[in-house]
């Protein structure tokens, strides 16, 4: 079975070709079928493949195939080359499968839109290059998956790009996350002048062997890295791109935030994760980052009114658990997480996705209520994803997984008891912005009618994921064994926490965050809204709403300087040299036929003169 | 000895007598009548100078200044008609059509 | 005699074609796209059956005398990178010919006259090993191209072409001085007078001469390259010339500039080279990074991709000068991929103004709507420009900054942050051109066949140079190697 690895990637890819060319002349039914079935069937072999790996380990834990040299130029020589250990396992299952389960939702969303075909060739190339990203054997294939998926984001956010806002959200995202990118590709320079390879595996034994840990060597690789994985996994400073992203069609939402595009970076630091080890102080910035963002993003999504923005603070929260985790060093409870966001995320966008469609497009929460009778299916899905991101105890993937993550932050040797003060800190900000969504969504007064109820292509996906939503947390054991064979292990420090502690304080906070969420929403309204109408709450909820202003000072700081500049210079200043040169020319012709006048005595005097002047050179000089 | 330098001072000043007529007077003929000066002033100045020597190189290029000089003058005569024909006048800056 | 042929087949095809015109319009212009075909063919066939060890040396030559007195000789060569360059000449110049197969319809004949006798001139720059022959390919090139824009070029036609030439014109005669003074230095030193590429290889000379002679060739390459400072020229010849003019100036022309660097620059005179290095790898990346904020700026279509040219080619300045295999090879890389994405771009943005007759963004938008294979042709080749993995320039640039990393940090930095800038353009490019309301309404017709295989010949020739490159690495490979190896200190 693996040696049809190529394939997961290779068939997406092929379909989204074929959509492209062949698409405009295709009916719809035919465009789903592709796109959907292109999915499908790399979804099926990814499960082969994985049932394979499971029940015959290739040696060494990891299987590599290369397909051919992609360019050899003295001694860099990266090829087109699949690498499958546990971890690229993991990733690249749940993705696929993932993705599927949106193709089929979308299949049915998308219908009666022009660009139907147009959609469904985005949506396959963004997951062939996800899935190349993971699979990559070497950094410059994994950064061609990198742009890959930028570039797909770009594309589907501004994918009604008859709306100039989508395209400008769509830019935003491919440019934001390219400065990442830049970043990472002088990382990718540094690593091969040092080490002389790119390829993931040696680099990391050339890097164990070679650098001390601490050498500024590994701590400016790392920093690098870290500044590529920000840029795509949209945490702080670069996360301002994600709630724009939202410009794009739900399906999109769910593909970018669950499967693909914003676990890149997650994915990248644990596949380069000796670099990381080597650099601690990096380590350590990692968690600080993912805890800054986890709570800053927390404040944001508890303040707005658009379902989908939300969603999109709630992930960018999430993603920044995933970066504490592994700043801590918590390698497969980070990647764990991975694994139960993709399912509870995918779920929530699914499901806000038919609450939408059911009410004409509509976003502001505050104009939704009382669905819970009126979609039904939505409701529940809704409710078990919401549960799972807010970390519901003992039933839920989601807590399991959080709950992981804030025992190793306490428990580590990097991390510490401010870092799990901040993951707790989150986990009453997302209880609290969780409930506060349900409440306002499905309970309370019907505020705007149902016009379209979702069909089974819709449903029947969120069911799924709910299921998985759920028992996803079960196979906590079993997972960490597997993926013990591709990162190492979580390192205990003393004296910590106990496990049982810190399960009971994540369930605590959850119940407070829950009630809060009840008591301002659904019980006392009035309070929210008290609470927003003075002058200090109005002011705190204008800065939270706005993502504490970043996107402003970005734009005074970096975009207006570029755009004057650009656009004063639009005649090019170095021309006017040339300009100067072609007047001063012009200047001398005139100069010398203004002494052409016609007049007869004047020529004859120029001649005497100049016959003087002459004569006196020649005498005396 | 011949007085070498009283005529050079004498062809001098009648040069530049010639160089100011042409430069003064607007008249084409006054301007045709300083050039015949200015010509015999250079005349001089080599009858001189082959006096001095005792050459008679001298003599000999006054004599081709004198045939030039009739030659020009004829040219001129003629010119100077045709324009009086066309402009009715012999102003120079009257009829100053190589302009630039 | 087989790189004989390569130059008169468009010479006489060329005269055969005006006169043609006089009968039959259509002939014509078959009789031009035949000639560049055949001519493409030939090089497919010489690519086809050369032997990779060969590569290092000519793979053909030709040679006959022509004033033997002062060792002027009618050479011809032939190895690995001007193979790539031919190909590349003879793939855009049939492509150029089918571009303006609608566009053209006065003066025909002299047009395709024009245009085979400029991809003539540029196949004798890619082809003499004589230096007096290569300045006369050299100005070969000017004469039909100042026609191609002042006669049909857009509205600023004739200021265009005169500044163009008054650049050209004078750097080359720049470059004469600089010919004859090695010439001279040359004779002084072995008592022979050659114009002889291989003769004046290793000439031994003073180091201040060195370096005059030098610039005297530094400027003429810049110029058409073309460097920043120098480069004021491009956008405006660029965006008054008609399609085919803009697909060879960018494509083929430019290329001549950097053909010329490695060609002669770097071997003839190594030492001056090498201590001019960093002054002009900071000026390929000030290039880089001016030519890209330069194109953000603009609003014109094809003035903005005139612009990117300048942002890109200042990529293969920097990769000349790192001087190392990577970034050499980088920069060929970038040529031959430049020229296809360029050249598709200014193709696209021709077909776009013969059918809504503005090159004004403003004027545009929503045109995605009404011409979705236009617009998604436009998408891939903006795609291509700003560097996207899996396409052909990215291999060119990314090789380039691996190299350039070895020499400066700082430098490669930089440049990666102008990857970073042709974002913007490009985006900006699709967003303003293609998308956004169609607030003005266009109805236009999506592209003819004819077009389509036009794209299609040029998109599945990126996606083979970004997925594939290794042939075509390999086949300049040991050219960059010898130039390598001349770099004082190695």
């Amino acid at each position: 079975m693996l040696p049809l690895l190529w394939l997961v990637p290779a068939i997406p890819f092929a379909g989204a070709l074929t959509l492209a060319v062949l698409g405009p002349r295709m009916r719809e039914k035919a465009a789903a079928v592709i796109g959907t079935g292109s999915i499908a069937v790399s979804a099926v072999i990814s499960l082969f493949i994985a049932a394979a790996f499971l029940t015959a380990p290739p040696a060494a834990g990891a299987y590599t195939q290369t397909l051919w040299t992609w360019i050899d130029v003295g001694s860099f020589r990266p090829a087109i080359a699949f690498y499958l250990d546990a971890l690229s396992l993991v990733m690249m299952t749940v993705v696929t499968f993932v993705s599927f389960l949106i193709h089929v939702y979308s299949a049915e969303f998308m219908r009666g839109d022009e660009g139907y075909s147009r959609f469904f060739a985005y949506m396959n190339l963004f997951v062939a290059s996800m899935v190349t990203l993971l699979l990559a054997d070497n950094l410059l294939l994994l950064y061609l998956g990198w742009e890959g998926v930028g570039l797909c984001s770009y594309l589907l956010i501004g994918f009604w790009y008859q709306d100039p806002a989508n395209g400008l959200a769509g830019r935003k995202a491919f440019i934001v996350t390219r400065i990442g990118d830049t970043a990472m590709a002088v990382g990718l320079f540094l690593l091969f002048h040092n080490l002389g390879t790119l390829r993931i595996q040696d680099l990391m034994h050339a890097a164990q062997s070679q650098w001390p840990v601490g050498s500024a060597y590994a701590i400016a690789a790392a920093a690098l890295l870290l500044g590529g994985a920000v840029g795509k996994s949209a945490q702080l400073p670069l996360q301002t791109w994600l709630p724009d992203a939202m410009a794009g069609p739900t399906p999109t939402s769910a593909l970018i935030h669950a499967a693909t595009m914003v676990t890149a970076g997650v994915y990248l630091i644990a596949r380069t994760h000796v670099l990381f080890a080597l650099a601690p102080p990096v380590q350590f910035a990692v968690a600080v980052v993912g805890a800054a963002t986890l709570l800053m993003a927390g404040f944001s999504a508890a303040t707005q009114n658009d379902i989908k923005r939300v969603l999109a603070y709630s992930t960018i929260s999430q993603i920044g658990y995933m970066f504490l985790a592994l700043g801590v060093g918590a390698w497969s409870a980070a990647i764990f997480h991975f694994m139960t966001h993709a399912f509870f995320k995918a779920l929530l966008f699914l499901a806000a996705g038919i609450v939408i469609e059911a009410l004409h497009h509509e976003h502001n929460i505050f104009r939704m209520g009382g669905l819970r009778n009126e979609l039904p299916v939505a409701f529940w899905t809704f409710l078990i994803g919401g549960c799972a991101l807010a970390g519901l105890p003992l039933i839920t993937a989601g807590y399991y997984s959080k709950d992981l993550i804030l025992w190793s932050a306490a428990n580590s040797t990097a991390g510490g008891m401010g870092l799990w003060a901040a993951g707790m800190a989150g986990v009453v900000l997302t209880s609290l912005y969780t409930f506060r969504l349900i409440f306002l969504v499905f309970f309370g007064r019907l505020e705007t009618a149902v016009s379209h109820r979702p069909g089974l292509a819709m449903t029947v996906p969120a069911c799924v994921l709910a299921f998985l939503s759920i028992v996803g947390g079960f196979g906590k054991l079993p997972f960490e064994a597997l993926l013990a064979t591709a990162l190492p292990q979580f390192r205990e420090a003393g004296g910590g926490m106990s496990e049982a502690l810190a399960s009971a304080a994540a369930g605590l906070a959850f119940l407070a965050g829950l009630l809060a969420a009840w008591y301002a929403y659904l019980q006392n309204p009035s309070l929210a809204r008290s609470a927003a109408a003075n002058p200090a709450g109005r002011l705190l909820h204008r800065f939270w709403f706005s993502d504490w202003g970043m996107d402003w000072l970005y734009d005074r700081v970096f975009i207006r300087p570029v755009v004057w500049a650009a656009s004063a210079n639009k005649a090019d200043v170095i021309d006017s040299i040339y300009d100067g040169l072609a007047g001063a020319a012009a200047l001398c012709y005139r100069l010398l036929s203004a002494t052409e006048t016609g007049k007869l005595r004047w020529y004859a005097a120029w001649i005497a003169g100049g016959s003087v002047v002459t004569l006196a050179i020649v005498m005396w000089l | 000895m011949f007085p070498i330098r009283e005529g050079f001072l004498l062809s001098g000043v009648l040069f530049t007598l010639g160089v100011i007529g042409v430069l003064v007077r607007r008249n084409l003929l006054f301007v045709l009548m300083s050039i015949e000066v200015m010509l015999n002033a250079a005349g001089l100045a080599f009858v001189a100078a082959g006096a001095r020597w005792g050459q008679p190189d001298g003599q000999v290029v006054f004599l081709f200044i004198l045939a030039m000089a009739a030659a020009e003058v004829s040219v001129g005569l003629a010119l100077v008609l045709e324009l009086y024909h066309q402009y009715k006048s012999l102003d120079t800056d009257a009829i100053s059509r190589m302009r630039g | 005699m087989i790189l004989l042929c390569l130059i008169l087949i468009p010479l006489i095809a060329g005269a055969l074609a005006w006169a043609a015109a006089r009968w039959s319009l259509s002939a014509c212009r078959w009789i031009a796209l035949l000639a560049v075909a055949a001519d493409f063919v030939l090089t497919l066939v010489l690519w086809g059956s050369h032997s990779p060890a060969g590569l290092g040396t000519w793979l053909a030559e030709a040679d006959w005398e022509w004033i033997p007195q002062v060792g002027i000789r009618f050479h011809l060569a032939l190895d690995g990178l001007s193979l790539l360059l031919l190909m590349l000449t003879f793939f855009l110049g049939a492509l150029s010919v089918l571009a303006s197969w609608r566009e053209i319809t006065e003066g025909v004949g002299f047009f395709h006259f024009n245009l085979l006798w400029i991809l003539a001139g540029i196949a004798g720059v890619f082809l003499a090993v004589n230096l007096f022959l290569f300045y006369f390919a050299w100005e070969l090139m000017l004469a039909p191209m100042y026609f191609l824009i002042a006669i049909w070029g857009h509205e600023n036609r004739v200021y265009a072409a005169v500044k163009f030439f008054i650049f050209t014109q004078l750097s080359g005669l720049l470059m004469l001085v600089a010919i004859l003074a090695l010439v001279f230095v040359h004779h002084r030193a072995t008592g022979v007078y050659s114009f002889e590429y291989q003769d004046l290889l290793g000439t031994t000379m003073p180091p201040g001469a060195e370096m005059w002679m030098m610039l005297g060739f530094f400027i003429a390459f810049a110029v058409k390259l073309p460097a920043i400072v120098l480069h004021t020229w491009l956008p405006d010849a660029h965006t008054e010339a008609p399609t085919a003019g803009s697909v060879i100036l960018a494509g083929l022309l430019l290329k001549t500039g950097a053909y010329g660097m490695l060609r002669f620059v770097l071997p003839l005179f190594p030492h001056a080279a090498a201590s001019f290095a960093p002054i002009a790898m900071a000026l390929g990346v000030a290039g880089i990074l001016y030519g890209a904020l330069l194109a953000f700026g603009q609003t014109d279509l094809k003035r903005l991709v005139a612009y990117t040219s300048v942002s890109h080619l200042g990529f293969v300045l920097l990769g000349i000068f790192v001087w190392n295999p990577l970034a050499l090879q980088g920069a060929v890389m970038t040529m031959i991929c430049h020229g296809i994405s360029t050249g598709a771009l200014f193709i696209l943005v021709g077909a776009l103004q013969d059918r809504i007759h503005t090159r004004e963004m403003d004027r545009m938008g929503g045109i995605w709507s009404t011409a979705p294979r236009l617009s998604g042709a436009a998408l891939f080749f903006a795609l291509a420009s700003l560097g996207l993995p899996g396409l052909g320039d990215f291999v060119g640039e990314f090789l380039v900054l691996l190299g350039a990393y070895r020499q400066s940090i700082v430098l490669a930095t930089l440049a990666a942050i102008g990857v970073l800038f042709a974002t913007f353009y490009a985006l900006q490019f699709v967003q303003r051109a293609f998308q956004g309301p169609n607030t003005l309404n266009w109805r236009i017709p999506d592209l003819v066949p004819r077009e389509g295989l036009v794209m299609a010949l040029m998109i599945i020739a990126l996606l083979w140079l970004g997925l594939y490159p290794r042939p075509v690495l390999d086949t300049f490979e040991p050219v960059m190697a010898r130039i390598e190896q001349m770099a004082p200190g190695r």
